[in-house]
């Protein structure tokens, strides 16, 4: 009953010096706007990397080889020397590890190039993400056919002059008539569309779906890897507990097929989901230790505020406090009116917070392609952290008051 | 016939330290009020009547002697304890009415039964037939702010007469209002008193201690005398 009866009092006291009260709070405000907008850019660059990125990338219990690391940070000029003098990857590597490698696993070779895809009719579309790669590729990169079929073993075997499009490549050549059984014409090849891939979406902004897809022996392979050779050699692993014994012997099957002595250093690169992660990790590990401290003192700094406010507010109502306690207030009963008053007023302050948080997060959900939905477990962090403040902050003025003398109280002018 | 005694203090002293100095403000004081007594506390600046009266209303304890309230010794009593004596057995009512400014008359009245724990629409129904009884009926929703001096004062009555108490004790009612207002506050009182309430009055005006049926003189820390309806007791 005294709970609900402060609650109202604080109310009605916010209410009655709106100005006052919100610069009372700024500090909670800000404390919580940014805790709210920082965790909600943190956890949704988090589901960005783990969902769509690493994915996206390097695919799910995947080890890309390739000549040098697809994710490049800082390299330097001579490094760049050192990869573009590595020997290129071949069909041959790619069937030397899918006949050595002990554990059960996917390989599929992968090309990638851009350019333009035609329709018989003349529709033209460019920058096109255009890739060769062995029947295997579609089941290692989740890829889904919606209309149509994937090319098989065979037909890459042999190189048929099939191509699968991505959704947006076959919306944009062929609109709403059905592409299944239609030529489209790459670098001068003629190929026959045999299935349209799901929508994948974008990553960095980037559509996914502007894509076309031959087989690894097809004609196109003269655009993506013109010399008979490949970008990347993919292996898939069935089992994730497999990965590590799987980067082992790819690693020892290049060496011997590069015929590298033990001092020389590995000439191709080994890329997984979980190096990415591992970057990503880090960066985040960071920024989940850097902003506590800073939302901590934002909040110290608010709940000074809110302390001085309150103690300047038991010192302006030493007279009702004297004639509460004239009247029957125990100790305790005003200790919990200035508590509450407290944590009503930070908790207000949290709110704001809240709001500006939710509104900053959908900002950037909006201008960036960071997913930034605010989940329901901070908004309540939030709260509770924001009364919190309030309650530690009133826990000094409430002692003052509950301490004062009725006798003098009373007759404080 | 201890019940009837709602007062009894026995050699009742009260010391301050001010300074380096030790203040004796009250120098042993027997007082007896039995119930339904009219009585009024008068005396000189210093004479020890605030100290008196701030410890009939337990707001103070004594540094010896015994204070009796209602049959009940409450010198010797905690704080809480007396918070609780407080809400329960004595109607405070002051010079500054100490009304809450931005609480309505009703919830004013309301106050010492919230911290009696009463449930709300108990604490309603008694503050609203507090409010009718000092005659402000009509202005149950109105803030002090909206009251006249006079109703203020009622207000602050109706808030001492909620709990039922054993003593009305007021402090110098009439200290802030014109001498029409005070002359129907203290009708009020009488009314009051003919109804059986307790009332104990501190005051310096002799006009305002003539409404009360007895009046004690206080004078450096003990009683000088102590008159019932103009014949000398003591």
């Amino acid at each position: 009953m005294l709970f609900t009866e402060g609650i109202k009092l604080a109310l009605q006291q916010i209410r009655a010096q709106k100005l006052k009260s919100f610069f009372a709070v700024i500090g909670v405000v800000i404390g919580v706007m940014f805790l709210m907008t920082v965790v909600t850019v943190i956890e949704g660059m988090n589901r960005y990397m783990e969902e769509d990125f690493a994915r996206t990338i390097y695919g799910l219990n995947t080890i890309t080889l390739s000549r040098w690391p697809e994710v490049q940070i800082n390299t330097s000029a001579e490094q760049w020397r050192e990869w573009v003098r590595r020997p290129r990857l071949t069909f041959e590597d790619a069937d030397a590890i899918r006949e050595q490698l002990d554990v059960p696993a996917l390989v599929a070779v992968e090309s990638g190039g851009g350019g333009r895809v035609a329709a018989e009719d003349g529709t033209e579309i460019e920058n096109v993400w255009l890739t060769t790669a062995s029947a295997d590729y579609f089941r290692i990169r989740e890829l889904k056919i919606a209309r149509g079929r994937a090319f098989t073993a065979p037909e890459d075997r042999i190189g048929a002059p099939v191509v699968i499009l991505g959704h947006e490549a076959a919306q944009k050549l062929f609109g709403d008539r059905d592409p299944l059984g239609r030529i489209v014409k790459i670098a001068g090849h003629r190929f026959r569309v045999i299935g349209v891939l799901e929508k994948q979406g974008t990553l960095f902004g980037m559509s996914l779906d502007n894509r076309a897809i031959a087989p690894s022996r097809s004609m196109l392979a003269r655009v993506t890897a013109p010399h008979g050779v490949v970008d990347d050699i993919l292996i898939r692993v069935h089992d994730p507990k497999d990965m590590q014994r799987a980067l082992m012997e790819v690693e020892a099957i290049m060496r011997v097929r590069h015929r590298l002595r033990p001092d020389q250093p590995n000439d191709f690169a080994l890329d997984t989901a979980d190096d990415s992660m591992a970057f990503w990790t880090r960066i985040s590990r960071i920024l989940y230790l850097a902003f506590p401290t800073l939302v901590g003192i934002a909040l110290v700094v608010g709940g000074m505020v809110i302390m001085n406010i309150m103690l300047v507010s038991v010192m302006e109502r030493t007279r009702e406090i004297g004639m509460r306690k004239a009247i029957g207030a125990r100790r305790r009963d005003i200790i919990v009116q200035v508590l509450v008053e407290s944590a009503t007023l930070s908790g207000f302050g949290a709110l704001i917070g809240i709001g500006i948080g939710i509104a900053l997060a959908k900002i950037v959900d909006a201008v960036s392609p960071l997913p930034a939905s605010v989940s329901p477990v901070w908004i309540v962090v939030s709260i509770v952290l924001g009364a919190g403040v309030g309650i530690v902050a009133g826990l000094y003025p409430a002692s003052r008051a509950a301490k004062l003398d009725p006798v003098v109280a009373l007759r404080y002018e | 016939m201890i019940a009837q005694q709602v007062i009894r203090t026995v050699g009742l002293t009260k010391e301050y330290v001010l300074g380096s100095e030790i203040v004796r403000a009250l120098r042993g004081v027997d007082l007896l009020v039995e119930r339904n007594e009219y009585v009024a506390i008068m005396g000189p600046s210093g004479s020890g009547k605030s100290t008196l009266m701030n410890l009939i209303g337990c707001l103070d304890t004594p540094t010896s002697g015994e204070y009796w309230l209602n049959g009940k010794l409450v010198s010797e009593l905690s704080d809480d304890e007396l918070a609780r004596i407080r809400n329960k057995e004595i109607g405070f009512v002051f010079q500054t009415f100490n009304l809450l400014p931005r609480a309505t008359a009703l919830h004013n009245v309301e106050l010492p039964l919230i911290y009696a724990g009463v449930p709300a629409k108990e604490r309603r129904e008694r503050a609203a037939h507090a409010l009718e009884r000092v005659g402000l009926a009509q202005r149950m929703d109105h803030k002090p702010s909206e009251l006249s001096g006079g109703q203020r004062q009622r207000v602050a009555i109706a808030r001492a007469l909620i709990n039922n108490p054993a003593i009305l004790l007021a402090d110098e009612p009439t200290g802030n209002l014109d001498s029409k207002t005070s002359e129907e506050i203290m009708e009020l009182f009488g009314e009051l008193h003919a109804d059986g309430q307790t009332i104990i009055l501190v005051t310096h005006e002799n006009d305002i201690a003539a409404h009360a049926h007895r009046v004690v003189t206080l004078r450096d820390g003990l009683i000088e005398s102590d008159v019932v309806r103009g014949a000398a007791v003591v």
